[in-house]
């Protein structure tokens, strides 16, 4: 670890204004925000970030970590931990998918310490990214390489790829807010503005080091949700190697509203097998305002897939993407409340 | 002096072995005041951190050392620049030496593997060492290394005779083979694995002017002292090793490593203690490792299942100068009744580090490889695969003729089968489910053979009572502080809580190095040795004509509650007894040669101990028999139907291994090798990127092993077993014999869960959609 000057802020306008550094990107920014640390100090004592101005948020607590559920609505501040959601009676009844999510991610210790605005931000498990001593990684020096290409890459991504990484966007939550279709309430030098989640994180595409739509200084202050009654009715499914203490191999963020059988509003996110979270539209619409069986959940995993691509030793994931995908609508669509 | 088992009485007096009791060390452990080596408090201790190489070969062209010396507090850095010519090389480890290679780092600008030390850095905290380490600059000539097998088939080689001696052969294999009516030929693999021990690799190296003592985690600290002394040019006596504690060694701190002399070569150009704690990831290349290997095994057999032909080839990979191999075919060719057997074993060498021991080196992949055949026999011949090993159960060393000292093999499968249920198998693969689950049971042989060293013990009994036994053995979490304490007590007849042992101190009496599961064999029969001959001498003085079981036969005395007791209820206590003796502590230094040792070990033996060079009688051939511990493994895995997780919930292992002293502590040993042979059949794998020969998953997140989540029921049963031919105490060493059959009756279940034969490990997901 390098020497780092350490500032504790006491309101978001005093955060922002320390964050507002200029830089190529928001996650390799020279000043990073602390929350849980458990993303920032892992990456920081690998040496891979090196930010010479922590900025610690923490004191913000009492403002940020609101967990709401008000007539239907959700609002969960960005400081909140991920346990506390997880544990949140009106959460695990009304959004199990949030709650599952969170549940189902790291460890109970890292979940105390973790938070939600931490958790969407947290970084690839790459291991040519996480090791300083490989030469090539396109993330963390810009223009390098990839060396997971033609490397080891069994856990890496197979949608949202580019020829300049593959890497996999790890975490579990962001695919539940995929599939709620949250919102996110961001605090900048400019002011105050409001983001889909799903335009937060970006494909790497040509410059794989930036990963999200966060200007410098920006701060993640919410994620909010508009309810709606059928959303009880959602999942999360998680396949990993080992039963616990572990990331997706694929994963699956279902959420549906099924009526008489009949498929009428339906949302999916898939994790663990895409560079960024991952919302599949494809599959809704194979869906929507059909009956869902066996078969009907089949073609929506096709058309989930249709545009994976795998290499070496990730081959087998847009298969394995599929069946989890199959498993999770089945699965949904007999849960009873 | 030897003393016959008549002076002593039956073993059971004491009515301490085979008795559970919670390990000894245990709450030192729990409560966190065992002192493991890194943790010795120490006044101004210097922190050093290890640079190690990003290539796997070449050369380093040069180190730009301007930014890292620059950073506050930075003391000292090695390179080879400064340490060529330093370090003495030592002869290597498994070539009857020290070493665990023979490759040296530092000694010159030559890189043999990645991740081999470059630089250690020497700075006044932790911190500023590791900041320091990434300011190393080097530049490097890079060549194109080779990492490991270039073909994932090997091509075998014709078997032809004769074949060198180490490989075990008789009859004509091929030609059994070509007549059989029922064949199985196949490949398999087993992947690169490390130890991964929790406690890290550390060393601290204090000099109190010539005298040199070094606090480092070892599983032989003998060979340590000698070594270390050896390649620094001093003598032996200057060097002390501390190791009271290991947090786990499974063979990766067996032999010495080259960051030991390096630490010790800083600690005196400072003129301070320094200390080093390697990293997780250093863990990968600084010691040694399991590496990656392939079998080809051919089984021939009649319609009955008896079998006319084994042949197992295997391929193993190791380093440029180093030819190290396990060779399982010593165990596998003496495995089974077969008239025709032939065996080869392959070196590939590479740009790696030198592999070495890791937990049953030998048998864990050889066993996976003919254990996977068998069940794959059993399902060509439609015959259960208990019956199939039933059918080729031998007695004897089907080379030799040599019988097995004692071989309760299939006690041990009916016993784990009637435990585990097995009767209610439906063999047809994909017939037994739980909703989406599939269910698969399998099941395998397990065997390790029973290894004996010499060893050396002094037990002293102090005026107070209490029993002081000391050895320079190792508890490397196997309960080996309990195991001696329950042999002092069962022969002294004092209770347990008086007795207090010491190990891991090079300045205690010589012992062997913990691994071949041979610690618990030689060194409590050491003690027994000795507390014999303090019986003796205590007998003599209650017998003596001052005493008060004057002119009563000495064979009658009896040692129990702390006491000495003759038939007619007279008693005395042992210290009273003691206090006859003279003042003060009455000793006795035993120095115990294995039964089953050749001429040469009890020739040289005892002078090799002393000088740390490994010395072991092998199980496998103990003089006119051989000598192992077997058991039987049944495991049920569960397969879901759609995505394709594996899990095992249950396993159940039923082993016969001698006389157990410490049930508590071997149960353990036992319980642990069952889950680590479910964490290698499901989990385990050491990554490598080919292109650079470099591993990628060198750290506890992404080397995969199993969570409490994973591991459900595990039931280890003891199969009783009387063996008095392997050693005068009957123990067969088991720290190793657990996680030996466990690769197969994983293999084997999932192939029963799914119809799908899987002959390369690790077991996953993708393997299986
Ligand atoms: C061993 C291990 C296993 C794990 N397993 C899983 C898993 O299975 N599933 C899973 O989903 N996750 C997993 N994680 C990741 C874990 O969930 C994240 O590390 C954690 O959620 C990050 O939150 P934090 O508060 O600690 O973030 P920090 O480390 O404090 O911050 C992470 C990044 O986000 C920035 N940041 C933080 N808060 C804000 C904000 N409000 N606005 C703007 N920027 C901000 C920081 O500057 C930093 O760059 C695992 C982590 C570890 C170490
Ligand atoms: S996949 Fe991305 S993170 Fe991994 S090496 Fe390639 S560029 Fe780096």
């Amino acid at each position: 670890m390098r020497p780092f000057s350490y500032q504790r802020v006491d309101s978001v306008s005093a955060a922002v204004q320390a964050g507002r550094i200029d830089a190529n990107g928001h996650l390799d920014a020279p000043v990073q925000f602390l929350a849980g640390g458990t993303t920032l100090l892992d990456l920081m004592k690998l040496d891979v970030m090196r930010p010479q101005r922590i900025v610690d948020i923490n004191p913000l607590e009492t403002s940020l970590s609101d967990i709401a559920v008000e007539s239907g609505d959700v609002r969960l501040g960005a400081l909140a931990r991920m346990s506390d959601v997880a544990d949140h009676p009106a959460i695990r009844k009304d959004f199990p998918v949030i709650a599952q999510s969170l549940k189902l991610a790291a460890s109970a210790q890292l979940r105390n310490m973790a938070s939600l605005g931490g958790n969407v931000l947290q970084r690839t498990r790459c291991t040519y990214f996480r090791d300083v001593s490989w030469a090539s990684c396109n993330k963390r020096i810009p223009g390098s390489g990839c060396a997971a290409l033609e490397g080891v890459n069994r856990k890496h991504a197979v949608l949202g790829t580019s020829e300049n990484c593959i890497a996999t966007y790890p975490g579990d939550f962001a695919q539940a807010l995929l599939a709620l279709d949250a919102t996110v309430d961001i605090a900048g030098v400019q002011g105050d503005r409001t983001i889909a989640f799903r335009d937060l994180h970006v494909k790497p595409g040509e410059t794989p080091h930036v990963e999200t739509t966060l200007l410098p200084g920006e701060i993640i202050t919410a994620f909010r949700i508009a309810g709606e009654p059928w959303m009880k009715r959602s999942l999360y499914l998680k396949i990993r190697d080992r039963e616990s203490y572990e990331f997706a191999i694929a994963s699956a963020a279902v959420a549906l509203d099924l009526q008489d059988g009949i498929v009428r509003q339906v949302r999916i996110a898939i994790g663990g097998m895409a560079t960024v979270p991952w919302r599949s539209e494809e599959a809704e619409a194979v869906l929507t305002g059909k009956p869902l069986d066996e078969e009907r959940a089949r073609q929506a995993a096709q058309a989930a897939f249709a545009a994976a691509r795998g290499r070496g030793e990730n081959a087998f994931k847009p298969e394995l993407g599929r069946e989890t995908l199959v498993r999770a609508l089945l699965e949904a669509a007999t849960l009873e409340f | 002096m030897t003393i016959s088992e008549s002076q002593v009485g039956p073993i059971s007096e004491g009515g301490m072995f085979g008795k559970p009791v919670p390990r000894i060390d245990g709450r030192l452990k729990v409560t966190g005041a065992a002192c493991y080596p890194s943790d010795t408090p120490m006044e101004d201790t210097a922190h050093a951190y290890l640079v190690t190489s990003a290539i796997a070969r070449g050369k380093i062209k040069a180190f730009h050392l301007e930014d890292a010396k620059a950073v506050d507090g930075v003391l000292d850095i090695l390179t080879w620049e400064n340490m060529k010519g330093k370090v003495r090389s030592v002869r290597f480890f498994a070539g009857g030496g020290y070493a665990s290679s023979t490759i040296m780092p530092m000694s010159s600008s030559k890189i043999w593997h990645a991740g081999q030390i470059i630089a250690v850095v020497i700075a006044e905290s932790f911190e500023a060492a590791r900041e320091a380490a990434y300011k190393v600059g080097v530049d490097y000539a890079v060549n194109k290394p080779k990492a490991g097998f270039d073909e994932s088939r090997p091509q075998p080689r014709p078997m032809t005779n004769p074949l060198t001696r180490s490989d075990p052969a008789t009859g004509d294999a091929e030609k059994a083979f070509a007549a059989a009516p029922v064949k199985i030929e196949a490949y398999y693999s087993t992947p690169t694995q490390h130890h991964n021990a929790i406690e890290l690799f550390s060393t601290t190296c204090v000099w109190s002017g010539d005298q040199l003592t070094i606090y480092e985690p070892s599983q032989y600290v003998h060979g340590l002292k000698n070594g270390v002394a050896r390649q620094l040019g001093i003598k032996p006596d200057k060097v002390r090793i501390i190791s009271p504690f290991v947090g786990g060694g499974f063979g990766g701190k067996a032999a010495l490593t080259a960051r030991t002399a390096f630490i010790a070569l800083a600690a005196q150009r400072l003129n301070r203690p320094v200390k080093l704690v390697a990293t997780r990831k250093q863990a990968y290349t600084v010691s040694n490792f399991r590496a990656e290997t392939q079998h080809l095994i051919k089984l021939g057999a009649e319609s009955n299942g008896q079998l006319t032909s084994l042949s197992h080839e295997g391929w193993e990979v190791s380093s440029r100068p180093d030819e190290y191999k396990v060779a399982g075919t010593e165990t596998t060719a003496v495995l089974y009744a077969c008239p025709n057997i032939a065996t080869r074993v392959n070196v590939i060498h590479a740009d790696r580090s030198t592999p070495g021991f890791m937990r049953s080196p030998a048998e864990v992949p050889y066993i996976f490889a003919i254990e996977s055949a068998m069940d794959e026999l059993a399902v060509a011949l439609h015959m259960d695969p208990v019956e199939l090993r039933r059918i080729n159960d031998t007695q004897i060393n089907p080379i030799t003729d040599a019988p097995y000292s004692s071989r309760a093999l299939m006690t041990c499968y009916d016993t784990a089968a009637k435990a585990f249920g097995w009767a209610s198998r439906n063999p047809v693969p994909g017939s037994m489910t739980d909703g989406d689950w599939l269910i698969g049971w399998g099941c395998a042989t397990s065997c390790y053979p029973t290894n004996v060293a010499p060893a050396e013990a002094k037990v002293t009994l102090a005026p107070n009572g209490s029993v002081r036994v000391q050895s320079a053995g190792h508890d490397i979490g196997t309960g080996a502080y309990t195991a001696l304490a329950i042999t002092a007590a069962e022969f002294l007849g004092v209770p347990l809580e008086r007795v207090s042992v010491e190990l891991g101190d090079s300045t205690l009496p010589p012992a062997p190095v913990a691994g071949g599961s041979n610690a618990t064999a030689s060194i409590c029969n050491a003690v027994a040795d000795a507390c014999k001959e303090l019986r003796h001498r205590l007998v003599t003085a209650a017998v003596a004509s001052n005493g008060p079981m004057h002119g009563l036969d000495r064979d009658m005395i009896t040692f129990s509650d702390g006491q000495l007791r003759a038939p007619d209820g007279q008693s005395e206590t042992l210290m009273a007894a003691s206090a006859r003796l003279g003042f003060g502590p009455i000793e006795a230094h035993a120095k115990y040669m294995p039964e089953i040792a050749s001429k040469t070990i009890k020739l040289v033996g005892n002078a090799m101990l002393g000088k740390g060079l490994p010395i072991m009688a092998s199980g496998t051939s103990a003089g006119d028999h051989i000598q192992y511990a077997f058991g039987a493994e049944f495991v049920e895995v569960r397969v879901h139907r759609r995505t394709r997780e594996i899990r095992a919930p249950r396993i159940v292992g039923a082993f016969a291994a001698g006389r157990i002293i410490s049930p508590t502590t071997a149960r353990s040993q036992l319980m642990g090798g069952l889950i680590w042979g479910i964490s290698a059949a499901l989990h385990e794998a050491t990554e490598m990127d080919h292109r650079f020969a470099r591993y990628v998953n060198d750290d506890l997140a992404e080397y995969m092993v199993p969570v409490n989540a994973d591991i459900q029921d595990v039931e280890v049963i003891f199969v009783p077993e009387d063996d008095t031919k392997v050693n005068a105490l009957g123990i067969k060493g088991l720290g190793e014999l657990g996680n030996v059959g466990t690769n197969a009756a994983v293999a084997n279940a999932v192939y029963h869960a799914t119809g799908q034969r899987i002959r390369d490990l690790p077991i996953r997901l993708e393997n299986l959609l």
